[in-house]
């Protein structure tokens, strides 16, 4: 099922919030996850968990390391359900 | 003709016993060789210190102080062992066995023994298999002992292992009882992920190095970790199968009282805790963070220090399980033993 950047950046806020306790208002598709969010190795292994199950993708271990950006994991997720 | 079996009875751990090296390094010492901060290392694995065995502090020497603590705490000698099983996967003899080493020096030299590897799921492979001994009637009472010297076998300049793994040894005492006091395992593997954990090169690369280049470019076999892969194997399969550990033995999170996992990082014991939504009522064993990771030996170590600070906890319901390198695991419920 095809998803919306929108929506795939909407669910990603609220994961990112609920994991390493960052509002979610704070969080945009230009922002780094580790150097602007200071989401480390291991909570983002817990946020790529929660956007698997949210979104019905897979994300491989070796591919989280290029997610840097929250619209790189936006962009990802989009293609991956596309 | 027909052969004849034997059939036992249940089982149950009648104590726990353990040996922790005297030396505790706190993250102050290790920091400078991997370039990191005690807050580095706090915030990513709860660990502040760590025990490291000296010289004089061998598998075998840490072994046979565990298993004395646990035989006395079981009002037993080393005679009323018929087993014993060693988890280590750092015993560095490819043969014989550290069990032997550790029956002929406590003075039961014919017992039945060997050691199994199964790195941080040892013990609790070893906890399944002494139960199934007993019930088969394979043998009456079991010492099941988990041990570890990583320091043997970790490079201190190593940014992904150096602050985590530590040394020491636990072990019990298993044996008949009329109820039963080991539940069903829940065990397998995850060999597709093999790699995520590796003690590398093999002895014969590392003989061969040595015969082809100088001494300098040998390299020891040290541990290495995929973190972040094995926090997700961890955090997210083993949550299952502790679940399903629990769910063989016919109970609920709400039925248990203690939860003993491998003590591998702060932070999956607590994200397994929240994925496996374990009341506030189950006391969850966190006695890595002060002791390190310590693989086979760390789950009756966490146990001995659960006991310790909570005894109320004696004879009640514990779930552990086990998790390491191969991937493999193994989960049981456990009643804990009674008071000594």
């Amino acid at each position: 099922m095809a998803l919306s950047a929108a929506d795939v950046l909407a669910g990603i806020k609220e994961i990112v919030e609920e994991v390493a306790g960052i509002p979610a208002a704070s969080i945009e598709l230009d922002k780094n996850f580790t150097d602007d969010l200071e989401v480390d190795s291991l909570s983002m292994v817990e946020v790529v968990v929660a956007c698997e199950e949210r979104f019905g993708v897979k994300i491989p271990d070796e591919k989280v390391t290029d997610l840097a950006t929250v619209g790189d994991a936006v962009n990802f997720i989009v293609n991956a359900a596309a | 003709m027909v052969i004849k079996t034997k059939s036992g009875s249940e089982s149950s751990i009648l104590s726990v016993g353990v040996y922790r090296p005297s030396r505790l390094v706190p993250n102050s010492e290790i920091v400078d060789a991997i370039d990191s901060s005690d807050e580095w290392i706090v915030q990513r694995t709860g660990i502040e210190s760590r025990r490291i065995a000296g010289a004089d502090e061998s598998v075998v020497d840490m072994a046979i102080g565990a298993a004395e603590q646990a035989l006395l705490r079981a009002k037993l000698t080393i005679k009323d062992i018929d087993s014993v099983i060693v988890a280590t996967i750092t015993y560095p003899h490819q043969a014989p066995s550290a069990a032997t080493a550790i029956i002929q020096r406590m003075g039961n030299p014919t017992a039945a023994a060997f050691d199994i590897s199964a790195a941080c799921a040892g013990f609790c492979y070893g906890v399944a298999m002494a139960h199934d001994f007993v019930r088969a009637g394979s043998a009456k009472k079991v010492l099941v002992i988990g041990v570890e010297k990583i320091s043997d076998f970790t490079d201190p300049t190593d940014r992904a292992t150096a602050f985590i793994f530590a040394d020491g040894a636990g072990a019990v005492v298993i044996g008949e009882t009329s109820d039963a006091g080991i539940g069903p395992v829940e065990w397998g593997s995850d060999s597709e992920n093999r790699d995520a954990i590796l003690m590398n090169p093999s002895w014969i690369d590392m003989r061969d190095t040595e015969t082809q280049l100088t001494k300098a470019d040998v390299k020891w076999p040290n541990i290495t970790q995929e973190g972040q892969k094995v926090f997700r194997w961890a955090v997210f399969s083993m949550s299952k199968a502790a679940l399903k550990a629990l769910d063989s033995a016919g109970l609920s999170v709400h039925q248990i009282d203690a939860f003993i996992p491998h003590q591998a990082n702060v932070r999956i014991i607590e994200t397994m805790a929240k994925e496996m939504k374990l009341p506030d009522s189950v006391i969850i064993a966190d006695d890595i963070r002060t002791n390190g990771n310590t693989s086979a030996a760390s789950i009756p170590l966490a146990m001995d220090a659960l006991l310790a600070k909570h005894p109320e906890l004696h004879g009640k319901l514990a779930l552990l399980i086990g998790y390491g390198a191969g991937l493999v695991y193994a989960g049981q419920v456990v009643k804990l033993p009674p008071k000594p």
